[in-house]
């Protein structure tokens, strides 16, 4: 690889989809250089005002209520899609990787405030010490909600939470027992959330206190020692490099060397940004580059970036069609379809999304002039090379190459098709 | 309604063989599958399996009219004995169901109620991956019609689903069903055939990823070949998030509406397809509020296409082999809660239609009073219907895809 093609893998993988000038930038700085930099810490942005639309009544009846939720909802939607492409460094890639990660729906949890708060709670620990950051999310209103917290009390367990926390959270399938999914629960019960106030907290009444044997230790175990146990665990680690690889790296599962090297940067202080460093590093991560297919998200979010297209100056509709764009492509942010987060791989790569792919290609045109300008400034000769530059494709196959040849003296229709080339569905 | 399963967690996190994931992820052309009946034995069953997503309340849809402790137990979901839809004198349908219940009046309808499994969970996605992967114990990689194909020789067209993305239940250890896309295809009228085409043609250069991408686009060109005379397609569906009822978790369900899957399933048969199993699926019954209409308005988007669908089958020779069996996750509790809805609960009745089918009503009703934490206790095993499924429908060996399971139903087939 050349060292463009080195620093555009890097960038393609870590962020929301590089620009032509961004990866530039990069070959100047250095791979080195660009990745710390793209990882270095980052202020959380601004948040959204969810306060839109006159406050309700008390009596409000249910279809204002319908109505306001729906409002604060698609503002919030808004907000982090513009977030996310105005991003240039991996900070809205990894809150995205979390809120897949976590997977809570909007759908349960009904509240865009939290939401918001959980995706707080992925911006200020998700980039740190694992330890910490489940100790919060076992405190996640949001979350509770989404996995029945709620109903876990000492009279009635209820285990979705434990569970789903063990298998889909931290260690995954087969390093714990049904037994620790009941100690667990009994651990949990008890955090209820305010909705009002947005808040949880534990009501001693309904917690069961007594000793229960939990992964191994037994005595009387709280929600915070509960987390510990779990990131103290000998499968949490390994668990978390095999999700950030399965997302950040390849469709195909790390082998035992990858993994011990992301094992060993998480190192005792657990520190998911070393990991994710590691991982770009890793002397295996050069050989993913085009094995891994784009999330619908990512496809979306990428196209926005590399066009040019300033989402600060969308107005609503336009937002909403590319939310729509992500809805058809079978990915729309807060809403994952079920605690197990969204699919990876070849199960994006259907027909259909190929289909709305290509119906999709001439909107994101429209709302972007100025990469139609650029390409209409190259020699028609120079089009496609120009297309790859804006698109930060590394070469057309020469498959794809035939297609587009015929459309380069029409930039307009040349950027529409480069992007529901198949290169452009992977990266 | 958007909504993808837990399973494909599963699929993508290598839970599931990475061959499973490929074979799934290799979309058939509905081509692939109208042209491929020269393999089909005579005679040979097929299934069409509709799961229902959210957890269907089964007291409020096979209604215990006659035991006073039904009216009791809901005031104000409970359906009064003059409006339910007589079966016998103590179980009636519901409303919403005047094809199925005429269907039963055909004699070609089997209620089997109380159909459960022990230890009953109240997770959509883990009763819905039990029911899917037919054990109640363990998580597992595989469903159970996937194990069936795994034994029937792989072949993935055997097994096909009009969901875009495979459900568990497909999903073998060595093989998987093909997910099969359907509907119209609304493409900008620059997109040409020849552009598809194109597009699809494999390079030297691609890695699996890219010729799996480009891959795409030949499907594309073929289901579109086919899907010219598609008659009436179905709106795209906007959901939002009001429109799932207060309380409903994602569950799952991700396909186009249920007609529109019921006439993929019925082009497919009269043209004679290899196909023996499909799975299709409705959502949309996790009614923990304000449920009555909500639900009876559900049965009725599944009554419709479903009665149609019958009658289709009716008129077709080859239709006469299809067995359609309704199941859900879950029924729900029996008394109903503070929000007029009911929450998660248990055992509840499973539809086995068909001209194969002895019609009447099957297994224990469950009491009404004697209940488990106020859940109902199951009497049948899903297994037990399962297993009468393969082997009298798919020609399978039950006991190899249900870990050495014995029970059977055996008493519903003519």
């Amino acid at each position: 690889m050349t060292d463009r093609q080195t620093v555009s893998h890097v960038l393609r993988r870590l962020t929301f989809g590089p620009t032509a000038t961004e990866v530039d930038k990069a070959g100047e700085t250095g791979a080195a250089a660009t990745i710390s930099a793209a990882l270095a810490h980052r202020t959380a942005p601004p948040g959204p005002d969810l306060s839109t639309g006159p406050p309700l009544a008390q009596d409000a009846d249910r279809d204002a209520r319908r109505e306001a939720r729906a409002q604060q909802n698609a503002e919030l939607d808004r907000w982090w899609l513009r977030q996310m492409a105005a991003d240039g460094t991996a900070g809205e890639k990894l809150t995205f990787f979390w809120h897949g990660h976590w997977a809570t729906s909007i759908q349960k949890v009904k509240s865009a405030a939290l939401m918001y708060r959980q995706q707080q709670t992925f911006r200020r620990y998700g980039t740190g010490d694992t330890g910490p950051f489940i100790r919060a999310m076992l405190r996640d209103p949001a979350l509770i909600l989404w996995l029945d917290g709620q109903q876990n009390t000492a009279r009635a367990p209820n285990e979705n939470l434990a569970r789903e926390l063990m298998e889909l959270f931290t260690l995954g399938v087969g390093h714990y027992t049904e037994e620790d999914v009941r100690a667990g629960a009994r651990v949990l019960t008890g955090w209820t959330v305010d909705r009002g106030a947005g808040t949880s907290r534990l009501m001693p009444k309904r917690h069961d206190q007594s000793p229960v044997t939990l992964l191994g230790t037994t005595g009387v175990i709280d929600l915070d020692g509960y987390a510990d146990l779990l990131v103290r665990h000998r499968a949490h680690a390994p668990f978390l490099a095999a999700r950030l690889w399965l997302r950040y790296g390849s469709g195909a599962p790390p082998s035992a060397a990858v993994v011990e090297r992301l094992v060993t940067a998480f190192g005792p202080g657990r520190d998911v940004t070393a990991m994710l460093h590691a991982l770009v590093l890793d002397p295996e991560f050069p050989a993913t580059n085009g094995q891994l297919v784009k999330q619908p998200v990512e496809w979306v979010v990428s196209a926005v970036r590399q066009l040019g297209i300033d989402a600060g100056k969308l107005d609503d509709k336009q937002l909403k069609q590319l939310s729509a764009m992500m809805r058809a492509l079978g990915q729309v942010p807060f809403r994952p379809p079920s605690v197990g987060g969204w699919p990876a791989g070849a199960a994006w790569l259907t027909t259909a999304s190929a289909q709305v792919r290509l119906r999709s290609a001439p909107n994101l045109v429209t709302l972007a002039p100025g990469a139609v300008a650029t390409l209409e400034q190259a020699a028609r000769p120079d089009r496609l090379d120009a297309l790859a530059r804006l698109l930060v494709i590394d070469r057309w196959t020469d498959r794809t190459a035939a297609v587009l040849a015929p459309a380069a003296q029409d930039p307009k229709k040349l950027i529409t098709l480069g992007l529901a080339t198949p290169e452009y569905a992977v990266h | 309604m958007d909504l993808l399963t837990r399973r494909k967690f599963l699929l993508a996190s290598g839970v599931t063989g990475a061959a499973a994931l490929v074979a799934g992820g290799t979309a058939y052309g509905l081509a692939d599958i109208l042209g491929s009946g020269d393999d089909r034995p005579e005679g040979a069953g097929t299934l069409v399996l509709i799961t229902l997503y959210g957890g269907n309340d089964g007291l409020n849809t096979v209604i215990p009219y006659g035991d006073d402790a039904y009216a009791k137990a809901r005031p104000t979901l409970a359906y009064p004995p003059d409006q339910v839809l007589r079966l016998d004198d103590g179980f009636g349908l519901n409303p919403g169901l005047a094809g199925l219940h005429k269907l039963y009046g055909a004699d070609r309808v089997a209620v089997v109620r109380g159909v459960g499994y022990p230890k009953p969970d109240h997770s959509h996605f883990r009763s819905m991956d039990i029911w899917q992967t037919a054990d109640p114990v363990r998580p597992q990689p595989t469903g159970w019609i996937g194990r069936w194909l795994d034994t029937a020789g792989g072949d993935p067209r055997l097994a096909i689903s009009f969901e875009p993305v495979l459900p568990p239940l497909l999903a073998g250890a060595t093989s998987a069903g093909a997910t099969v896309p359907g509907g119209a295809l609304k493409l900008p009228k620059s997109v040409t055939p020849q552009l598809l085409k194109a597009f699809g043609t494999a390079s030297a250069q691609d890695t699996a990823a890219l010729a799996r991408a480009a891959g795409c686009f030949t499907d594309l060109s073929r289901v579109q070949d086919l899907m010219d005379d598609v008659a009436e397609s179905a709106p795209d569906e906007t959901p939002d998030d009001n429109a799932e009822e207060p309380g409903a978790t994602a569950t799952g369900g991700a396909a186009g509406p249920l007609q529109q899957q019921l006439d993929q399933v019925a082009r497919c048969v009269e043209a004679g397809a290899v196909t023996r199993v499909y799975s299709v699926s409705l959502g949309g019954f996790d009614l923990h509020a304000d449920e009555k209409g909500a639900q009876q308005g559900q049965l009725e988007r599944l009554d419709k296409p479903l009665a149609a669908f019958m009658d289709r089958m009716t008129r077709s020779e080859k239709g006469k082999d299809v067995v359609v069996a309704i199941y859900s996750e879950f029924g729900r509790r029996v008394a109903a809660n503070a929000s007029d809805g009911t929450d998660h609960g248990t055992a509840s009745s499973v539809f086995l239609i068909g001209n194969r089918i002895r019609g009447g009503l099957y297994g224990e009703a469950p009491s009404l009073t004697d209940l488990d934490n106020g859940d109902l206790r199951y009497t049948t095993d899903f297994r037990d219907v399962y297993a009468s499924l393969l082997r009298t429908v798919l020609d399978g060996e039950p006991d190899r895809v249900l870990a050495g399971w014995k029970g059977e139903l055996d008493d519903v087939w003519k």
